[in-house]
C-alpha cells in the first residue's frame, strides 16, 4: 500500500464508520420490534380478527428467531423498503426524500449563520478576557442555548408576525401567492436563483428568516464558547509568545497563528453542535409548520403511524453521521499533525 | 569603552492581583556591551524571565513596568509605542525560549514560520523567502535543510526544534538575544551542542546575549559576568571569576554551595550554618568493603512494549545488577534510556517481558502487577516520585496522604496510634505537623517533596527508588532534600536505589553508580572510580557535557 | 523539570517555603468563600434554592386547582386574580406553571442522577481498565452518538411507549455518552499519575484506587457538564412533551402548556405560552450558569 498518509487516514476514517452504521442499524430494528403492544395486531389493524392478525404476524416475520428478523430487516432496507406511511398512505422513503431538502436547507443556513456569528464572538471574547465584552458574550451565548427553540420560534413570531408585521406567516416554505420555482437542487432559494425568479427567492428568503435565526440562536453557545476557550488556550501557547518576540504583525498573529490553531477543536465541535441543531429542527419545524422530515415525524407520532417514525429516526442518524464524516474528514485535512504521526 | 548596547536602569515590574498589586521585580540595575554575555541566574520566583519579557515588552496583561528605564542603543524604549516595539522585536532584541517544541506552532511547516519573520521585518519577498529560509536552516546545522523545510515541529526531535528556534530568532541578525532558559528540558549532552551553537553563532555576529538560567553551571561556563536574582531584586553582580572566588551575599553563597561542583559533599551542599552534625558525613567516597546482606537481585530483566506489532518498542534489554542492604545504587541516564520503566518492574508496577526480580530472597516477578498490591513484600519496597506535586492526590490533606499505606498494609489497633505515627513520621522528614492538615497545593515544592518521602517511610521499607526526586526542585531545596535522605538512610538503614539523569548528583549520593543507555547498562562501577576515569564513550560525553562550575577557590573553611 | 513555566509569570511565589496559609477551611466555608468570589454563582445558586423550593411547596401554595376548569374565565389576560392569566378552559396559568416545576425539574434530576451514576461506572471501568471494557462501551456510546440526541430520544420514547417513566430513561439514555467519554478521559490521563501510583504502592486495590483517589479527582469537570445537562435535560422533556410524546394532557407541564398556547398565539393570546416558556428559560438558565460555581464547589484547590 503506497497510499499517501492522508488518504490512508480517511480511509480508516471511512472504515471506522462501518460499525457505527451497523449500530444505528441494530438500534433501528430493536426500536421497530419494540412497539407498545403487538406489532401485528397493530399493522393489521383496528379491524382485524385474531386470524387476520396472525396471517399479518406470519408476512411480516414476526415468528421467526430475531436475528433472522433482522437479516429481513436488512433485505427491505436494501431495496429501499422502509414500509408505508400510514397517515398519507405512500411509501416512507419517497416521503422522506421529497422533504429532506427543506430539512436541510434550513438547517445548513441556521449552521451557517451561527458559525458566522459565534466565532467572531468567541474571537472577541477571548481577546478581550474578563472584559466586558466577555461577559456580554457569555451572556448572550448563555441566554440563547437556555431558549427553547420551540418557545423562542413562537415569541419571534409573535413579535414580527402578528405585532410588527414584518415577517410572513409562519406557515411553511413559500406564501400562497408564490409557486414553488422549478426543481433542481430543492432548496427553493437556489432554485429560484437559477431560475431567476428573484421574488420567489426573495418570498423563500423570508419564509426562511425566523425558523433560521430561531435554530441559529439556539446553536450559537456551544460553538462561541470552544472558540473562546480554544483561542484563549492557544494564545497563552508558548509559540504565541515566541511569534510575538519575532516581531510579527499582531493581525497576522492573532488569524495565521492562533486562529488557525483554535479552529481545529471548534470543527470538532460542530459534529455535537449539528446533533443539537438537528434534534432541535423537529420542534422548530412543528412550530413553522415547515415541511421538512420533523413535522413529518411529528404528525405521524400524532396519529401512531410508526413505520414513518422509524424511518424518520433512521434518515436522521445517517444523515449525522454523514455530517460527521465530512466534518472529520474535513478535519484530517485541515490538521497536518493527523494522519502523519506514527 | 564603547557604551553599552542595553542599560537598566532602576527597573521594577508589577503585576496586578486578585490579592492586590505584587512587585515582582524591584529597581534592578544591569547593562550589557556588545559580544559580551550576561548571565541573569536565580531559583524560580526571582523574577528573572519576567525581567526578560518587560525587556521585549511582551508581558502579561496583568503585568506592567512599574519604574525605571530601558535603554537600547541609547534609546530609552521604556515607553515605546507597540509599533515601535514591533520593529525592533526580531530585528534588534530577539529571543528564545525554553520548551522548544512548544516555542513553535503546531500546525505550519518551520520553513514557514522562518519565512513570516523575514517578510515582516522586510528581509525577504515571498520570491526568496524560500531560500533565505533554507539559508537559516543551514546556519543553524540542520541537516537536508531543504526536507526540513517543510516539516511540523511534532516531527522534529525537543534539539532541532531548539535549533529552529534559534533560527527564528537569528534570522533577522538581531544586536541582542535573550536566551531563557534555553537548555532546560533537554538532555545534558543536547544541552552542550545547543548552548555550543548559540555562542558559536552570537561570536560570529558580534551580538550581545543574556542567558537566563537556575543553572550557576551553565552560567559559569557560558557567560562573562553574572547577576544574580533573588525574590525579585539582584543582590550581586561580577565576573564569573570574580563571583565564584569571593561571593559577597548570603544568597550568593548559599546557591553556590548548593550546586554540586566536583568537591562537593552532600553536606557541603548547604550553607555553613545549616550542616548539622547528623549530615556531617563523609560523602560515600569510601565505601565500605563489608557489603551488607543482598537485597536485590535482577537477572536479565527485560521490557518489551507493543511486542510482535508493528510498533514494538525494546524499552529495557537485558539488565542484572545485584543491590546490597543498607547500600545506594544509581541508574543514570538521559529521557528515553529505559530507567524509569526499569524501576516500575522492580516497583512491580509493571511486569517484566522476562527476566527475575529476586528480593530479600524471594521471586517477586512471577507475581502480577496488577495482583502485588496483597503481596507480603508490597511493604518493603516503596518509591519516592519524580513530581512532589502530581505525586499527591489534590484531594487530600497531608495527614490522609501520609497515612494511606498505614491505613491498608499497617498494623495500628486504633486512629490514635496511627496518628501518632503519622506524626513522627512528620518530625522523621522535617514537617511541621501544622502542615499535616494542609491540601497539597498549600505546600511549597520542598514541603510536597518531605511529604512523598515521609509516606515512602510510613511501612519501615528495606528499598526505597528514589525517581529524580530533586528534578522539580530548585538547587537551594535539592541541597536540603539530598541531606535528609542522607541521613534517614543513616539512621534507618535503609537500601536506596537513586534514579537521575544528574551524574554530579548520583555521584553524591551513591556508592555504586551504573550508566544505561538504550535500554541496557553501558557501565557501572564504584562511584568516585567510575567519574573520575569512565572507560565507556557514553558515559565520558555524559561528563563531558555536564557543566560545572569552578571549585571554591576560596577554602571552605573561610565560611565557617 | 521546568521550572519556571511561563504561563506562571505571575510571581508571587517567592517563598520556596509559603508564607503562612490560613487554617484549613470548613466545607461551609468553602461554600461561602466561592459564593462570594463569583456574584454569578451567588444568583444562580438562589435561582436555583428558589426553584426547589417551588417544586417541593408550589403545590400546596398555588391560589387555584391547577386542573380545575371555569369556562367563564377563560383566556382572561393576566390580571390580579390570575396573575398569569387563563387559558382556553378557564384554568389558572399562574398555578398550573407552579404546579409543573415539580415534574420538570423531577425528570431532569432523575434523568441525570441515572445517566450519572451508570456513566461513572461505564466511564471509570474503560478508562482504567482500558481494553475490551474500553473498547465495547466506546462501541455502545459511540452508536448512542450516532443519533441526534433528541431524535433518539422521540424514537424510545415512540417506540417504548408515552409514559414519564419513558422520557426519563430516553433522556437519561441520550445524556450517557458525555458522562461516560468524560470521566473516561480524565480517569485515563491519571491513570498512571504520581498518587495513583503511591497508592498503589500504599497496598491499594484497584477499584479501591479508581472509586477513592481518581474518580473524585475527575468531578469538578464533570460538575460544569452536570449542570450544562440539567438544563438540557429539562429542555430534552418539555420539547417531547411539546411534539406530543410523554406527560399528556390535562398534567401541567411547561412543554405541553408552551404547545397549547402555540394555538393562539397568532391570534393575540400570547400570555398562555409566554409564562411557561419562561419558566421552562429560567430553569435552564439557571442551571446553565451554575456550572463554574459547582466545579469550584468540587475543587479542593479553589479552598485557599
Amino acid at each position: 500500500m503506497h497510499l499517501h498518509p492522508k488518504l490512508k487516514f480517511v480511509c480508516l476514517r471511512l472504515l471506522q464508520a462501518v460499525p457505527v452504521v451497523f449500530g444505528i442499524l441494530v438500534v433501528c430494528f430493536l426500536l421497530t420490534r419494540a412497539l407498545p403492544g403487538d406489532p401485528a395486531a397493530y399493522f393489521a389493524g383496528a379491524m382485524a380478527d385474531a386470524e387476520s392478525i396472525e396471517q399479518m404476524r406470519e408476512k411480516m416475520g414476526l415468528n421467526q428467531p430475531l436475528p433472522i428478523q433482522f437479516l429481513a430487516y436488512l433485505n427491505d432496507l436494501a431495496h429501499g423498503d422502509l414500509g408505508y406511511s400510514i397517515s398519507t398512505g405512500q411509501p416512507v422513503l419517497t416521503e422522506i426524500a421529497t422533504r429532506l431538502p427543506a430539512s436541510l436547507e434550513l438547517t445548513l443556513l441556521a449552521m451557517l449563520l451561527s458559525v458566522s456569528i459565534a466565532v467572531p464572538l468567541g474571537i472577541l471574547a477571548a481577546t478581550h478576557p474578563d472584559s466586558w465584552i466577555d461577559h456580554a458574550c457569555r451572556f448572550i451565548v448563555t441566554a440563547g442555548v437556555s431558549l427553547p427553540t420551540f418557545f423562542t420560534g413562537l415569541a419571534l413570531s409573535y413579535l414580527f408576525y402578528y405585532l410588527l408585521g414584518w415577517a410572513p406567516a409562519p406557515m411553511g416554505r413559500l406564501d400562497m401567492m408564490s409557486l414553488p420555482p422549478p426543481a433542481v437542487t430543492n432548496f427553493y432559494v437556489l432554485d429560484a436563483l437559477i431560475a431567476g425568479e428573484t421574488e420567489t427567492a426573495l418570498a423563500a428568503l423570508g419564509q426562511l428568516c425566523l425558523p433560521v435565526i430561531t435554530l441559529a440562536l439556539f446553536t450559537l453557545a456551544p460553538i462561541a464558547r470552544m472558540t473562546r476557550a480554544a483561542m484563549l488556550q492557544v494564545l497563552s501557547g508558548d509559540f504565541i509568545r515566541t511569534a510575538r518576540a519575532a516581531g510579527l504583525a499582531p493581525r497576522k498573529i492573532l488569524y495565521r497563528y492562533a486562529l488557525r490553531n483554535a479552529i481545529l477543536p471548534v470543527v470538532t465541535t460542530l459534529g455535537m453542535v449539528f446533533s443539537f441543531a438537528l434534534g432541535a429542527n423537529v420542534l422548530v419545524e412543528k412550530v413553522f409548520a415547515w415541511p421538512g422530515i420533523g413535522s413529518f415525524a411529528v404528525e405521524a407520532l400524532v396519529v401512531s403511524d410508526y413505520a414513518a417514525v422509524q424511518g424518520f429516526v433512521l434518515a436522521m442518524a445517517l444523515l449525522f453521521i454523514t455530517l460527521n464524516l465530512v466534518i472529520d474528514i474535513t478535519y484530517t485535512l485541515i490538521d497536518p499533525r493527523l494522519g502523519l504521526e506514527s | 569603552m564603547t557604551a553599552p548596547l542595553l542599560t537598566v536602569e532602576s527597573l521594577s515590574i508589577e503585576f496586578v492581583t486578585r490579592g492586590g498589586k505584587v512587585t515582582a521585580v524591584d529597581t534592578i540595575d544591569f547593562s550589557v556591551r556588545k559580544g559580551e554575555t550576561l548571565g541573569i541566574v536565580g531559583e524560580s520566583g526571582s523574577g528573572k524571565s519576567v525581567t526578560s519579557y518587560a525587556l521585549m515588552r511582551i508581558l502579561d496583561r496583568a503585568g506592567r513596568i512599574g519604574g525605571g528605564s530601558i535603554r537600547f542603543a541609547g534609546v530609552d524604549i521604556t515607553g515605546a509605542t507597540e509599533r515601535t516595539m514591533r520593529e525592533l522585536r526580531g530585528r534588534e532584541i530577539s529571543m528564545i525560549f525554553q520548551n522548544p517544541r512548544a516555542a513553535l506552532n503546531p500546525i505550519r511547516s518551520v520553513g514557514l514560520q522562518l519565512e513570516d519573520v523575514l517578510i515582516e521585518h522586510g528581509l525577504a519577498t515571498r520570491a526568496n523567502g524560500r531560500d533565505r529560509a533554507i539559508a537559516m536552516l543551514t546556519a543553524v546545522r540542520i541537516q537536508n535543510p531543504e526536507q526540513r523545510y517543510s516539516a511540523f515541529p511534532f516531527e522534529l526531535s525537543g534539539g532541532m526544534c531548539q535549533r529552529i528556534v534559534i533560527a527564528l530568532a537569528l534570522a533577522c541578525r538581531p544586536q541582542l538575544l535573550i536566551a531563557d532558559e534555553p537548555t532546560t528540558g533537554l538532555d545534558v549532552t543536547t544541552q552542550k551542542t545547543v548552548m555550543d551553537l548559540i555562542v558559536e553563532l552570537t561570536a560570529e555576529r558580534n551580538m550581545a546575549t543574556i542567558l537566563i538560567t537556575h543553572d550557576l553551571g551553565l552560567a559559569s561556563r557560558y557567560c562573562d559576568r553574572i547577576v544574580v536574582m533573588e525574590k525579585g531584586r539582584i543582590v550581586e553582580a561580577n565576573t564569573v571569576e570574580g563571583l565564584f572566588a569571593n561571593p559577597s551575599h548570603p544568597y550568593t553563597r548559599k546557591l553556590l554551595d548548593a550546586t554540586p561542583r566536583l568537591d562537593s559533599s552532600v553536606a557541603s551542599l548547604l550553607p555553613a550554618d545549616m550542616r548539622t552534625a547528623a549530615s556531617t558525613i563523609d560523602s560515600p567516597s569510601t565505601p565500605s568493603l563489608a557489603r551488607g546482606t543482598l537485597l536485590l537481585a535482577v537477572q536479565n530483566l527485560r521490557k518489551v512494549f507493543a511486542e510482535g506489532s508493528s510498533t514494538e518498542h525494546v524499552a529495557v534489554k537485558s539488565l542484572s545488577f545485584d543491590l546490597y542492604a543498607g547500600e545506594s545504587l544509581g541508574l543514570v541516564g538521559e529521557s528515553g534510556c529505559g530507567k524509569s520503566t526499569t524501576s516500575s518492574m522492580i516497583m512491580r508496577l509493571l511486569d517484566p517481558s522476562s527476566g527475575s526480580i529476586i528480593f530479600n530472597g524471594e521471586e517477586l516477578a512471577a507475581t502480577p502487577a496488577l495482583k502485588f498490591a496483597r503481596h507480603p513484600m508490597r511493604s518493603q519496597l516503596q518509591m519516592v516520585f519524580q513530581d512532589p506535586t502530581e505525586s499527591l492526590n489534590p484531594r487530600w490533606v497531608v495527614r490522609r496522604a501520609i497515612a494511606d499505606p498505614l491505613l491498608r498494609l499497617g498494623e495500628f489497633s486504633s486512629k490514635q496510634a496511627r496518628n501518632a505515627r503519622v506524626e513522627a513520621l512528620a518530625d522523621l522528614v522535617g514537617l511541621p505537623q501544622a502542615l499535616l492538615d494542609r491540601f497539597p497545593h498549600q505546600l511549597s515544592g520542598g514541603q510536597k517533596a518531605r511529604v512523598g518521602i515521609a509516606r515512602a517511610l510510613a511501612l519501615d521499607p528495606k528499598l526505597i527508588i528514589l525517581d529524580e526526586p530533586t528534578a522539580a526542585l530548585d538547587v537551594s531545596v535539592q541541597a536540603i532534600v539530598l541531606n535528609l535522605l542522607v541521613s534517614l538512610k543513616q539512621r534507618l538503614g535503609i537500601s536506596y536505589l537513586f534514579i537521575s539523569h544528574d551524574l554530579n548528583v548520583v555521584r553524591l549520593m551513591c556508592d555504586r553508580v551504573m550508566v544505561m543507555q538504550h535500554g541496557e547498562i553501558v557501565e557501572s562501577g564504584e562511584s568516585q572510580a567510575l567519574l573520575k576515569h569512565p572507560k565507556h564513550p557514553y558515559t565520558q560525553a555524559l561528563l563531558d557535557a555536564i557543566p560545572v562550575p569552578p571549585a571554591r577557590s576560596v577554602p571552605q573553611a573561610r565560611a565557617i | 523539570m521546568l521550572k519556571e513555566a511561563h504561563s506562571a509569570q505571575l510571581p508571587g511565589l517567592f517563598e520556596p517555603d509559603l508564607p503562612e496559609p490560613p487554617q484549613r477551611k470548613s466545607w461551609l466555608h468553602h461554600v461561602g468563600y466561592v459564593l462570594t468570589q463569583n456574584p454569578v454563582t451567588v444568583v444562580a445558586f438562589s435561582l436555583f434554592l428558589l426553584m426547589v423550593l417551588t417544586a417541593v411547596f408550589g403545590p400546596y401554595l398555588v391560589p387555584y386547582d391547577p386542573l380545575a376548569t371555569d369556562s367563564a374565565v377563560a383566556m382572561q389576560p393576566p390580571s390580579a386574580a390570575h396573575w398569569f392569566g387563563t387559558d382556553h378552559l378557564g384554568r389558572d396559568v399562574f398555578s398550573r406553571v407552579v404546579v409543573a416545576t415539580r415534574l420538570d425539574l423531577g425528570i431532569a434530576v432523575s434523568a441525570v442522577a441515572l445517566a450519572l451514576a451508570a456513566g461513572i461506572f461505564l466511564g471509570a471501568a474503560s478508562g482504567y481498565f482500558g481494553g475490551w471494557t474500553d473498547r465495547i462501551t466506546g462501541r455502545l456510546m459511540d452508536t448512542i452518538m450516532a443519533f441526534p440526541l433528541f431524535v433518539l430520544a422521540m424514537g424510545i420514547v415512540a417506540a417504548a411507549g408515552n409514559t414519564i417513566e419513558n422520557i426519563i430513561y430516553a433522556t437519561a439514555i441520550v445524556n450517557l455518552p458525555f458522562y461516560t467519554r468524560m470521566i473516561r478521559a480524565e480517569v485515563n490521563i491519571r491513570r498512571d499519575a504520581g498518587f495513583v501510583q503511591a497508592a498503589r504502592l500504599s497496598g491499594n486495590g484497584d477499584w479501591r484506587i479508581l472509586m477513592c483517589q481518581i474518580v473524585p479527582n475527575t468531578m469538578p469537570p464533570v460538575m460544569v457538564q452536570l449542570s450544562l445537562n440539567m438544563g438540557w435535560a429539562i429542555l430534552n422533556a418539555a420539547g417531547l412533551s411539546f411534539i406530543g410524546l410523554g406527560v399528556r394532557p390535562p398534567t401541567p407541564e411547561w412543554g405541553i402548556m408552551v404547545a397549547e398556547g402555540a394555538n393562539f398565539i397568532v391570534s393575540g393570546e400570547w400570555w398562555l405560552a409566554l409564562f411557561p416558556g419562561l419558566a421552562l428559560m429560567l430553569a435552564v438558565f439557571t442551571f446553565n450558569l451554575m456550572g463554574d460555581g459547582l466545579r469550584d464547589l468540587a475543587d479542593p484547590r479553589r479552598r485557599t
